[in-house]
């Protein structure tokens, strides 16, 4: 019993910080139609300034409670200036062009950012581990959890919440939606569609940026950290169904404990169980677990 | 005036003729030797493993080129002459790195290329090396593969092979009594960290017949996150677990072990961790097993050559020498020996390819980690002797100290010559020197 309750547990802290991540991911394809390529380093991105801020704090002999809270308000301040930059300055050149280009331009984007946080951070890991013993340990299950991983799981279902009561229980929500599902139409009722992909792909990139702020104290940031995100994230919203909240949540939970299951009971196929359930949604569901099938427009 | 004129024809065409004929002249003070040095300046083995080499060839070659080393190294340069170093990065992978050795042989006009720390780099770039029949020295990969699958007469290795660093790993164990009943595992999903895992279980299972491997674990390289990881090796609660992550994966992985107990339940032992001690300071816990490729950094032995290269390259980068800085060192100061090996056979002059290779063949020399031996692989494949030791921080130094250290000689530790490795450790370890 244990030995499940444990494999349900690492399960979800690894969905908790990818749930997040794909949800940006999932928010911006169902706003703007683009695939973030550059999403992963948005996470690399906040995981390098959480782990300056919290050094910095650290060096001044804050408590490390001040280095969590100046983190989470730096990544966010700086990942939503640097998605409105990113989308008023460079990717609405590119609105109305075919959506291999603007794939295409993300994937630019990726490459420069790779080299602007080795120029920034340079090619030396770096951590910053002083807020990973803010909540202590606590044994479950017979092990020893760390506080922080376990508290990541609410952090992550109270956003996860928020953007689903956002989108649906809001009149901001509802014109998000409205584009979402008719930008014409939207167009024609006088919502400024403009401004809603700029929050939109905004709001996508401070997400990213915060999974990676949150996951930043527990890990060793080193280049290459953006790819092996990326992936992950589009593992999931591929299963959880493109531009979908709730897919993304499942997809994450489904991607977190395949990968829990595999390394408890067989590790030579962890990487293998993610692909085999994304190709047996793809099989099925082609559009994914939660996306609903929609009539062409013509 | 004809005869003067005569006089002066006849001297002037004995001149173009005599400069004309080769001369067997000693090399000049002006001549220099071009080194092509290959490491990681960039990548996630750069910080780890291929900026401490490049400060380490930086270090030693200026102090070669003025003269500075200790004996028996006091000539400058190689034999006189200048080392003029030519340094590029090894990241980018193996189809790179080929273009990256020709271009240093054939645009560059190296006299010879040193370096190479990635097992699949060396894998790749030795053929092409024995192609052009240009000499390559290999100074650091891991794998046994290079000379156990294949022959080269160009290429030498001068570092001895992973195999040593697990068999001395399961030696020193065993000569401290560690209990290992059950055994847990944890390494990078590439060659270096499924040769490393092979071979430490095959010689655990010869020194502790009855060790029962429980946790196997394989995780990509770059992984990062281990939590999972840590809950299948804390549940598993092996008395040993064993781990030949390094650079950042090493220091991710002990972060986020430490405090969820692991070090408290199970003996962790690094095959490879020195490197990791300095940045990760008070985190690393007491007690550690690790090992450091070699008699290295805080594990290594006094001796003016020893002392030399710990303390001038600590005074040059401000952190002390760890394996890489130490294996290329006794890389460079081996071709220095072969240099002038092959320059004192052939009266002095700038050796050619070939008298370089039969020089190196079969070579020793000191290094400021002990004895380097070319005794494999017909001479052209190092074995060398390596120290273990347990972690121990010490706070008013503010660094990790190493206590508990034991060394072994090479011969225990590596196989002799013509029988592959784990072939070697599964029949036993036999002809193993330990006394």
């Amino acid at each position: 019993m244990n030995f499940f309750l444990t494999i349900i547990l690492d399960g979800l802290i690894q969905a908790s910080w990818l749930f997040i991540v794909a949800l940006g991911l999932t928010l911006v394809f169902g706003v703007l139609k683009i695939l973030n390529i550059a999403h992963g380093s948005f996470y690399a991105l906040g995981a390098y300034i959480a782990a300056t801020v919290v050094t910095m704090v650290a060096a001044r002999s804050l408590p490390p409670s001040v280095g969590f809270v100046a983190m989470l308000i730096s990544v966010a301040l700086i990942a939503s200036a640097v998605g409105l930059l990113l989308e008023r300055g460079l990717l609405k050149m590119f609105y109305g062009r075919d959506e291999v280009v603007l794939l295409l331009v993300t994937y630019a984007v990726f490459l420069i950012l790779e080299d602007v946080t080795k120029l920034i951070w340079g090619v030396n890991p770096i951590y910053a581990t002083q807020p990973y013993e803010l909540f202590g340990n606590l044994e479950f299950a017979g092990l020893y959890y760390v506080g922080y991983d376990l508290v990541l799981i609410p952090i992550s279902a109270v956003i996860g919440f928020a953007i689903w009561f956002g989108l649906n229980r809001t009149v901001i929500g509802k014109i998000v939606l409205a584009v979402i599902h008719n930008e014409e139409m939207s167009v024609s009722m006088g919502v400024r569609v403009n401004r809603v992909y700029a929050v939109a792909f905004a709001f996508g990139v401070l997400l990213a940026a915060l999974a990676g702020a949150l996951t930043a104290p527990k890990i060793s940031m080193q280049p290459g950290l953006s790819s092996d995100v990326i992936i992950l994230s589009f593992a999931i919203v591929v299963i959880g169904g493109l531009g979908s909240v709730e897919g993304a949540a499942v997809g994450a939970i489904l991607v977190g404990l395949a990968r829990a299951a595999s390394v408890h009971l067989m590790p030579q196929a962890e990487l293998f169980m993610i692909y085999l359930i994304m190709a047996a949604v793809l099989m099925f569901r082609p559009e994914g677990l939660f996306k609903r099938e929609t009539a062409r427009r013509i | 005036m004809n005869h003067f004129w005569r006089a002066n024809r006849a001297l002037i065409v004995a001149s173009v003729a005599a400069m004309s004929l080769p001369v067997a002249a000693p090399a000049s003070a002006q001549e220099t030797f071009k080194l092509g040095i290959v490491t990681f300046l960039s990548g996630p083995a750069a910080d780890s493993f291929g900026v401490p080499a490049r400060n380490g060839a930086q270090f030693v070659i200026d102090q070669l080129n003025k003269g500075s080393v200790p004996s028996p190294y006091e000539k400058v340069g190689f034999g006189g002459m200048k080392i003029e170093p030519v340094i590029i990065d090894e990241n980018g992978g193996a189809t790179k790195q080929v273009q990256e050795l020709r271009n240093l042989y054939q645009r560059d006009n190296v006299d010879v290329v040193l370096g190479y720390i990635s097992s699949g780099d060396c894998l790749a770039v030795a053929p092409i090396a024995e192609e052009l029949k240009k000499m390559l020295v290999l100074m650091d990969c891991g794998t046994p593969r290079i000379f156990e699958e294949a022959k080269y007469n160009y290429v030498f290795r001068t570092a001895a092979h992973a195999t040593m660093d697990n068999v001395g790993l399961v030696r020193y164990m065993k000569a401290k009594n560690i209990k290992m009943d059950t055994l847990s595992a944890i390494n990078q999903d590439y060659a270096w960290g499924q040769d490393s895992r092979a071979d430490f279980v095959a010689a655990a299972q010869q020194l502790y017949p009855n060790v029962k491997v429980q946790t196997d674990l394989l995780p990509k390289f770059g992984a990062g996150q281990y939590g999972t990881e840590i809950s299948a090796l804390v549940g598993a609660g092996s008395d040993v677990v064993y781990s030949s992550l390094w650079g950042g994966d090493l220091q991710a992985f002990v972060l986020q072990s430490a405090p969820r107990g692991l070090p408290k339940r199970s003996q962790l032992v690094f095959s490879a961790a020195d490197h990791v001690l300095p940045p990760l300071g008070d985190k690393m816990p007491d007690g550690t097993i690790i090992g450091a490729r070699g008699s290295y950094g805080l594990m290594s032995q006094k001796s003016p050559l020893n002392d030399w290269l710990f303390r001038g390259y600590e005074a040059a980068n401000g952190v002390y020498p760890v394996q890489a800085a130490y294996r290329i060192t006794q890389s460079i100061l081996g071709l220095k020996a072969a240099v002038e090996k092959a320059m004192s056979k052939n009266g002095g002059k700038k050796p050619s390819t070939d008298e370089m290779v039969a020089a190196m063949t079969g070579l020793e020399w000191p290094s400021p980690g002990g004895l380097i031996q070319m005794k494999l692989a017909d001479g052209h494949q190092a074995i060398q002797p390596i120290a273990f030791s347990r972690t121990k921080y010490n706070p008013d130094l503010k660094r990790v100290d190493l206590i508990d250290i034991q060394y072994f000689a090479a011969e225990c530790v590596n196989p002799p010559p013509g029988v592959k490795s784990i072939e070697w450790i599964k029949g036993g370890m036999q002809g193993a020197k330990c006394n």
